[in-house]
C-alpha cells in the first residue's frame, strides 16, 4: 500500500514537471474550446457567449479599445464584419480589455460615447476587473479570436494585413476563417500577427500580459 | 527617330519602375530625412549582427503612449553607457503619414540622441516573428542580444532601474 502511495506520488510529481502548466498567462491556441465569460455591453446589460449558443454559427471576438490608433483605423471595418456576417450566425462581439485607471479614455463612459459616436452595431463589452483578456491571452488591441459553434478557437490574429489603407488589403484573414467555417472546413491561415497597442494594466498587474521575457539562444 | 527610341525605352522600363514603386511602397521617397525608412528586409540585419557589441532595439511609435513614456530610459542608458559596446536602436513603427509630419517633428522636440530608424511595411505578419517567434506584435517591445544572448520583452519599462539591470546581465564579465 505504502509502496503504491509512493507511486502515486511519484507520478503525480512527474506529472507535474512533464505536463505544461496552461497559466491564466499562456493563452488560448487554435483547436483550444474558449472559456466563457459574462461581460457588460454599452447599455448595461450583461452577455455571455453560451446565451448566443443555438442562435449563432460562430463568434467574432475583438479585443480592442476606444484610444489604440491601430484600433481606432479598424473600426469601420469591424462594422463591416458585424455587417457581412452576423445575418449569417457570425456577430462581432467586441472587448475593451484596458484598465481604466491607467487609460482613462477606455473607462465604461467613454465606450458608451464612442459606441454612440461611431454607431458600432456590435456588442462592445468592459472586461471589468481584466479577467477575460489573460484567459484568452490577448495581448493587445486589436486582437481577433474567431470561434466556431462549439466555441472552439479556429483563428487567433490580425483583421486583414494592412491597418493603414484597407483598399489595398491583399489578405482579409478574419473574412477568409469566417467563410471557412461557414462550409464546415479549417481556415488556412489560423495565426497571425500584426502590430499593435499592449493591453493596458497596472504594473503589479503586469503579469496578466503574457509574456515577459523570452530568452532564446543565438 | 531618336525620339522613337525613347519612347520604346520608356515603354520598357515603365513596367519595371512601376513594380519598383509598388514593392517599396515610396519608401526611397523618404530619402531626404535623416533617418532610414525601410521595409523589414532592409534592417534585418540590425537583429543578427555578431560582434561583441550589446544591441537594445527598441520598437515604439509617437501614437503608442506606453513607448513615448518609456523613451527617456533609452536615452539615458545610451548616454550612460557611451563608449562601452552598447548600442541603443530605436525602431519607429510610425505610419506611413505620419513619418514627416508627427516623427520628425518629435525627434526635433524632444532632442533624441539614440539612433532612430523606421520599419514600414504594411504586411507586418511578413515579419515580426522574424524579430522574435514569441513576439504577437504589441508595442512597446524591446530586443536585447549579444554575441552570447538574445532576449525579448513584449512589455514596458516601468523605470530606468528595470532596463539598465537587464543590459547589465548582458554586460557582465
Amino acid at each position: 500500500m505504502k509502496k503504491l502511495l509512493g507511486l502515486i506520488a511519484l507520478f503525480a510529481l512527474a506529472a507535474a514537471f512533464v505536463i505544461p502548466t496552461n497559466g491564466p498567462g499562456d493563452g488560448l491556441k487554435i483547436g483550444d474550446k474558449a472559456p466563457d465569460f459574462k461581460l457588460k455591453h454599452v447599455d448595461g446589460n450583461f452577455y455571455s457567449l453560451s446565451q448566443l449558443q443555438g442562435q449563432v454559427k460562430g463568434y467574432i471576438i475583438a479585443f480592442t479599445c476606444n484610444t489604440c490608433p491601430y484600433a481606432v483605423m479598424y473600426e469601420e471595418r469591424l462594422k463591416q464584419l458585424h455587417g457581412k456576417y452576423a445575418d449569417k450566425g457570425f456577430p462581432v462581439i467586441a472587448i475593451n480589455p484596458n484598465d481604466p485607471e491607467v487609460k482613462p479614455g477606455d473607462s465604461f463612459e467613454a465606450m458608451q460615447s464612442t459606441y454612440k459616436d461611431k454607431e458600432f452595431n456590435f456588442l462592445y463589452l468592459y472586461d471589468e476587473g481584466q479577467k477575460v483578456f489573460p484567459s484568452y491571452g490577448a495581448t493587445k488591441t486589436p486582437h481577433m479570436f474567431i470561434l466556431d459553434k462549439s466555441m472552439t478557437v479556429q483563428y487567433i490574429g490580425a483583421i486583414d494585413d494592412n491597418v493603414e489603407n484597407a483598399k489595398a488589403v491583399k489578405n482579409t484573414y478574419v473574412e477568409d476563417a469566417i467563410e471557412a467555417i461557414m462550409v464546415g472546413a479549417k481556415p488556412k491561415v489560423t495565426e497571425t500577427k500584426a502590430v499593435g497597442c499592449s493591453i493596458k494594466v497596472k504594473p503589479v498587474n503586469r503579469h496578466l500580459l503574457k509574456k515577459k521575457a523570452s530568452p532564446t539562444t543565438n | 527617330m531618336r525620339f522613337c527610341k525613347f519612347v520604346l525605352l520608356s515603354l520598357f522600363l515603365l513596367p519595371l519602375t512601376q513594380s519598383a514603386g509598388a514593392q517599396t511602397e515610396g519608401l526611397a521617397d523618404f530619402s531626404d530625412l535623416p533617418f532610414l525608412v525601410s521595409d523589414y528586409a532592409g534592417l534585418e540585419h540590425l537583429f543578427q549582427q555578431k560582434n561583441d557589441t550589446t544591441y537594445i532595439i527598441n520598437f515604439w511609435a509617437t501614437w503608442c503612449a506606453p513607448c513615448v513614456k518609456e523613451l527617456p530610459y533609452f536615452e539615458q542608458l545610451g548616454q550612460q553607457y557611451k563608449g562601452q559596446k552598447v548600442k541603443v536602436i530605436l525602431i519607429s513603427l510610425d505610419f506611413k503619414k505620419q513619418i514627416r509630419t508627427r516623427l520628425v517633428k518629435f525627434l526635433d522636440k524632444k532632442k533624441i540622441q539614440s539612433q532612430v530608424v523606421v520599419l514600414s511595411q504594411p504586411n507586418a505578419n511578413e515579419w515580426i516573428g522574424k524579430v522574435d517567434p514569441s513576439w504577437s506584435g504589441s508595442i512597446p517591445a524591446t530586443l536585447v542580444y549579444n554575441r552570447q544572448k538574445r532576449e525579448f520583452y513584449e512589455q514596458e519599462f516601468y523605470d530606468f532601474a528595470e532596463l539598465e539591470s537587464i543590459v547589465k546581465s548582458f554586460i557582465k564579465k
